[in-house]
This record gives structure tokens, C-alpha cells and sequence, in this order.
């Protein structure tokens, strides 16, 4: 009763802020409203025995990505009210298209064919609650061994996505000096000194001083 | 009165369609289409950990951690090309963003 009662109040908080996600005015509330859809979500994992994933998606989610969210959101100083022209037209078509979604979806879950049962062939089945095995140990478990090249992709996916994310954001200022430490080396009495003949009873403005790194 | 397969299945369908919704409503806001593509992926993840529950089966919540991986991999891209683009063009419109065709 109690696992009922939690169930449909996560539920509805998540579907709730998911709806105020997409129509609030601000975009810093809409994302605050997705942390709110994160966490509710992270309850109904821990409804569904899957502890560890409701952990990481408060950690990664509502800790990580969500925060990037703010930082930019906050960063960029844009005039949403001017992108908020043509509401009324989009939502015309976003309902019909959302609605037909919704109603398949829906029909298909209602279908009951679709009840599963638990499988007995299971490739890797829940450890039993007697067994004492936690959530986190049994898809460490799994994570570590069978799906071990998998877990390795994932590593990769997220390196590509963080040097990408550098490359695209770092900005080569001009006209910064900065230590060139091959330059500095390579500058001998032949580049860092001149003689200058001056003639007697005359004067002579020497030439702009060059610097080595200055000439990159 | 228990809690079956079917309740969180319909729980995931309304967050997707909100995502889908989103996405529509807000055509022009490049910030609001990342978040309801956010949406749309935490009510896949919904829907694999739902099934991995009463399937008895652990690869769904694996499958999970993979979504979660490639979600954050994605919005992270995705923000670091809307910062790009707006320190060159001044807007994030959506509209504006046909530039690199041809």
C-alpha cells in the first residue's frame, strides 16, 4: 500500500515538472523543473529495486548535467521573450503530433499481450533479496565482466564527448603574450644582440627592438 | 492494490510525448529542445528499468547506465555548439541556424 501510495506521488511530481519543463516562460525555471522530473524519476527507480541507477542519476543528473544546464542558460544572455513568438501556432501541431504519440503508446501498453511475465530464461537474472547481494554488487557484477567492452565504449564516448566539447569551446585570443619557451632557447648573441656603428658628431634611432617571439 | 508493469509504462509514454510536446512548442529555443530531449531519454530509462524489474532480468538497468552515458555525452555537446553559435551569430534561434547548408 505504502510502495502504491509513493509510486503515484513520484509519478505525478515527475510527469507535473516534466510539463512545467516545456511550458514555463524562464529557462532557468525549466530547468529547475527538470532537476524536480530527475529526481522524482530517481524515486521510482528506487521503487523498482534499482538503487544504483537512482544514485547515479541524482549524481550525474541533477549534480552534473543539469548544473551545465544553469551555467550556460545563465551565461548566454539571450531575449527569450522573443523566442517565445509562435507559441500558440507550434502548439497546434506539437498537440496533434504529441496526442497521436501518446495514444499509441498507450493502446500498446493497454494491449494484453504485452503483460510480461517473469522470465525464467533470464540472461542475467536479479540475484534474490536472500542472497544479500545488493543492487550495486550485481551490476557491478555484470558490468565488470560480460559487459566489460561495453563499459570500455562508454568510457571512450564520454572522452570524445569531453575533448570534443574543449575543442569547440576554447577560445585562441589575440594578441596575448605569452612565454615561448623554444624561442627563448633558441635566442643567441647573434638574434639578441646588434652592433650599431655610430658615426662621430651624428646620432643614430635604433631600429625597433625585435624579440624572437615576436615574430610568430 | 499493487503496482504493475503497465503504471510505470504509462508514466514513461507521458514524459516522452511531454518531450515530443517540447519540442514542438518551443521550435525556436535551442535550450528547451535539449531539455525535452533530456525528458524523452529519462522515459526510455524508465521504461528499461521498469522492464528489467519485472522481467527479473539485470541487462535492462546495464542498457540504462549506457543511455545515461550517451544523455550526458550529448547535452554536453550539444551546449558547447549553442555556446559556439552564439558567441558568432548574438542568438540562439533555431531559425537562424540554416547557414551551413551548401
Amino acid at each position: 500500500m505504502a510502495s502504491a501510495l509513493f509510486f503515484y506521488f513520484f509519478a505525478v511530481l515527475a510527469v507535473a515538472s516534466g510539463a512545467m519543463v516545456i511550458l514555463t516562460k524562464n529557462p532557468v525555471h525549466a530547468v529547475l523543473f527538470l532537476i524536480l522530473a530527475f529526481f522524482n524519476a530517481a524515486g521510482l527507480f528506487v521503487l523498482l529495486n534499482a538503487e544504483f541507477l537512482a544514485m547515479l542519476l541524482v549524481v550525474v543528473y541533477v549534480g552534473a548535467v543539469s548544473v551545465l544546464f544553469l551555467f550556460v542558460v545563465m551565461m548566454l544572455d539571450v531575449d527569450f521573450a522573443e523566442l517565445k513568438a509562435g507559441f500558440i501556432k507550434n502548439a497546434k501541431v506539437g498537440a496533434l503530433i504529441g496526442g497521436i504519440v501518446l495514444a499509441e503508446i498507450l493502446a500498446l501498453v493497454g494491449y494484453r499481450g504485452l503483460t510480461v511475465a517473469a522470465a525464467t530464461n533470464a540472461a542475467s537474472p536479479v540475484p534474490p533479496a536472500s542472497s544479500g547481494i545488493t543492487n550495486t554488487q550485481a551490476l557491478g557484477e555484470l558490468l565488470y565482466t560480460k559487459y566489460v567492452y561495453f563499459f570500455e565504449g562508454a568510457g571512450m564516448i564520454l572522452l570524445v564527448a569531453m575533448i570534443g566539447a574543449i575543442v569547440l569551446t576554447l577560445k585562441h585570443r589575440e594578441g596575448v603574450k605569452r612565454q615561448s619557451i623554444s624561442a627563448q632557447v633558441a635566442r643567441g648573441p647573434k638574434t639578441g644582440m646588434e652592433v650599431i656603428k655610430v658615426p662621430s658628431g651624428g646620432s643614430v634611432i635604433p631600429p625597433a627592438v625585435k624579440h624572437p617571439e615576436a615574430a610568430e | 492494490m499493487t503496482i504493475g508493469l503497465g503504471h510505470y509504462l504509462v508514466v514513461a509514454a507521458c514524459l516522452f510525448t511531454l518531450g515530443i510536446f517540447g519540442i514542438f512548442l518551443n521550435r525556436k529555443n535551442v535550450i528547451v529542445i535539449l531539455l525535452s530531449i533530456e525528458l524523452m531519454l529519462l522515459a526510455v530509462n524508465i521504461n528499461f528499468v521498469a522492464f528489467s524489474h519485472f522481467n527479473g532480468d539485470l541487462v535492462g538497468q546495464v542498457f540504462a547506465l549506457f543511455v545515461l552515458t550517451v544523455a550526458a555525452a550529448e547535452s554536453a555537446i550539444g551546449l558547447a555548439i549553442m555556446v559556439v553559435y552564439f558567441r558568432n551569430r548574438g542568438s540562439i534561434a533555431v531559425e537562424d541556424i540554416n547557414m551551413m547548408k551548401g
